[in-house]
């Protein structure tokens, strides 16, 4: 008798758990459905009433549109450049700074840690309009290394942090027995640790392509012409020139939202296990 | 230090004991090179940070006590007239204020759905597989850069929009809600998107912070005829507070400082209602090219977000 109401109270928990986590995954995806379903319309659809999910012009015309056209190509070809670009030094010198504080003791150890730590909580608008003064001066305005300068300064904290954190979680005895052998720290580093760290490195290089791929403030501020725009920047173009193109947005918006998409399925247990080991407990 | 030492001898190129002068100069060069041997590996990263921070910070404390920059080829110092200033602005005091209750309200709203969702996540009543889809649902959101997000809300809220058409027929509202563009709306229509953004961050981190707690933690409070509510509050919370401290000092950091979000909706309208200390910022630059008294802005959020920043690396240290 005890155990069948054990059984019932068990059942109905269940069952609120899943009706709860539809609610959930209704209150997260619903938004992201329609904005999927939006770019499969025609832009007189959009509107239409009552809505409809899928309507009688299902097609890819807003993605041909996007795709066919140079301008709005060219925005992704910019983002692609400036968030790879970004990740690559990002990582060779947040490696670089991560080996020394995670397998050497040094005077300023600490300082130095803490001023990473808490240049992160630096306000980008701060930062903006001595950028803007900087970058015109260097005649870095409205070019890539303007911009690809300029997200490092978000992307390599975390990144040191991050790989500092994985770091420590490998044994010193691996790198070391080959630096105690006569081979210098260099070696030490990319033959021995760097080739273990791959996971590692993956994490803080998703995580860093997603901070410059989603890049607003500075991408706005520090670029002028149309083909130096990146895709955030693009969307938002959409939006203003002469009428609304709610289908060609919402085509833009899942075009430019695929490599974060991708790289976060691919690597989903890495990012996640990284992402915490590196900003929750640092 | 001594670690160091103590290797350096083991290879053999230590000090030695025959005493040969060329050999000891030797060997205090290579100890001098082998001491210096961290900081050389961390000066890209100081070089970088400080061409782009800790120069652009005396930048910009620079600019805050001259009048106009940048505009202006020949600025004066002014002393701290752009602080009265600035510090007097009607709509200095509605940003504040809009930028406290934005992010007061968005960083709970974040932990607690971040919480709900996360222990929802965890559950063990149903199947792995299930909650490895669901885990991925709830993480979009925050998979969407924020001009994207602003994109589809301005569609989703628009007044002929989804949002309205399901809200009429439910009989909540009777016409087309003007939700970004009504000056009683348009603050709590921006927060609520946030929330929407921003709330798998938290939830992600939670959720490896309960995967953390020893299991006989709650084996022990079930020995001890714990009740789920008790092992919640006894067990549960305690274990995860310094996740959550964590996780809400950085958040309110984030939050405090977001742009792009505002910017892509409402702009700070309408009639400043929606006016965020960052958007105040960005037109006194880029809009009224009042350089100086923009700069003077930046500094005032750098200083509040600085004092957030000390409690985070606090609890950090703490933690360690």
């Amino acid at each position: 008798m005890l155990a069948l109401d054990r059984r019932r109270v068990r059942a109905l928990m269940r069952i609120g758990v899943v009706l709860a986590l539809l609610a959930g995954a209704g209150f997260a995806g619903l938004p992201i459905l329609w904005m999927l379903a939006s770019s499969f319309k025609s832009n007189t659809e959009i509107f239409e009433y009552p809505p409809r999910l899928l309507t009688d012009s299902f097609s890819f015309d807003a993605y041909l549109a996007i795709l066919s056209d140079p301008v709005k190509v060219r925005f992704f070809i910019n983002s692609y450049v400036v968030s790879l670009a970004v990740t690559v030094l990002t990582l060779i010198v947040a490696i670089l700074a991560a080996y020394a504080f995670s397998r050497f003791d040094f005077r300023f150890k600490k300082p130095l840690n803490m001023i990473i730590v808490s240049v992160q909580a630096v306000p980008p608008i701060t930062l903006l309009i001595p950028y803007f003064g900087l970058v015109v001066t260097l005649g870095l305005y409205n070019t890539y290394p303007g911009l690809i300068l300029t997200y490092m300064v978000f992307t390599l904290p975390y990144a040191i942090i991050m790989m500092t954190g994985y770091f420590n979680t490998l044994p010193r005895e691996l790198d070391e027995a080959v630096r105690v052998d006569g081979a210098g720290s260099m070696t030490a580093l990319w033959r021995v640790l760097v080739p273990i760290s791959i996971p590692g490195i993956v994490s803080v290089g998703v995580y860093t392509f997603m901070i410059a791929w989603n890049e607003y403030l500075f991408a706005l501020t520090l670029t002028r012409t149309d083909d130096m725009r990146t895709v955030p920047i693009g969307i938002q173009l959409l939006m203003g020139q002469h009428s609304y193109e709610w289908n060609e947005m919402m085509a833009m918006s899942i075009l430019g939202s695929i490599p974060v998409l991708i790289l976060f399925l691919f690597f989903q247990k890495y990012f996640i296990g990284g992402l915490t080991a590196g900003s929750v407990k640092s | 230090m001594t670690a160091l030492f103590d290797r350096d001898t083991r290879s053999g190129i230590g000090p030695d004991p025959a005493g040969r002068p060329a050999l000891q100069r030797r060997a205090a060069l290579s100890r001098t090179y082998r001491r210096s041997e961290p900081y050389r590996f961390i000066l890209p990263t100081a070089v970088l940070l400080f061409v782009l921070m800790v120069i652009p910070i005396i930048m910009v404390i620079g600019y805050s006590v001259m009048d106009n920059v940048i505009t202006n080829r020949s600025p004066e110092f002014v002393g701290l007239a752009n602080y009265v200033a600035v510090l007097g602005d009607r709509i200095f005091h509605t940003a504040v204020g809009n930028t406290l209750i934005f992010t007061i309200v968005s960083v709970v709203a974040h932990l607690v759905l971040g919480l709900v969702f996360a222990l929802l996540l965890n559950t063990t009543l149903i199947s792995r597989a299930g909650i490895a889809i669901f885990r991925v649902i709830y993480i979009l959101p925050w998979l969407f850069t924020v001009a994207i997000i602003a994109v589809l809300w301005r569609l989703l809220l628009n007044p002929n929009g989804v949002v309205n058409y399901l809200l009429q027929s439910a009989g909540a509202v009777e016409s087309g809600v003007e939700w970004l563009s009504s000056p009683d709306l348009a603050l709590a229509a921006v927060t609520f998107i946030n929330i929407w953004a921003g709330y798998p961050f938290f939830m992600i981190s939670m959720l490896a912070g309960l995967q953390g707690i020893p299991r006989d933690l709650y084996e022990a409070a079930t020995v001890d005829g714990a009740s789920p509510w008790q092992r919640f509050t006894n067990v549960t919370l305690p274990q995860l507070t310094p996740i959550i401290i964590s996780m809400t000092l950085l958040d309110l950091i984030w939050t405090s400082q977001q742009f792009a979000l505002i910017w892509m909706t409402t702009g700070g309208g309408p009639i400043n209602v929606t006016e965020m200390l960052s958007t105040f910022t960005y037109k006194l630059a880029f809009s009224r090219y009042e350089f100086a008294q923009a700069s003077t802005s930046a500094v005032i959020i750098l200083l509040l977000s600085m004092v957030l920043a000390f409690f985070y690396v606090r609890h950090q240290k703490a933690r360690d």
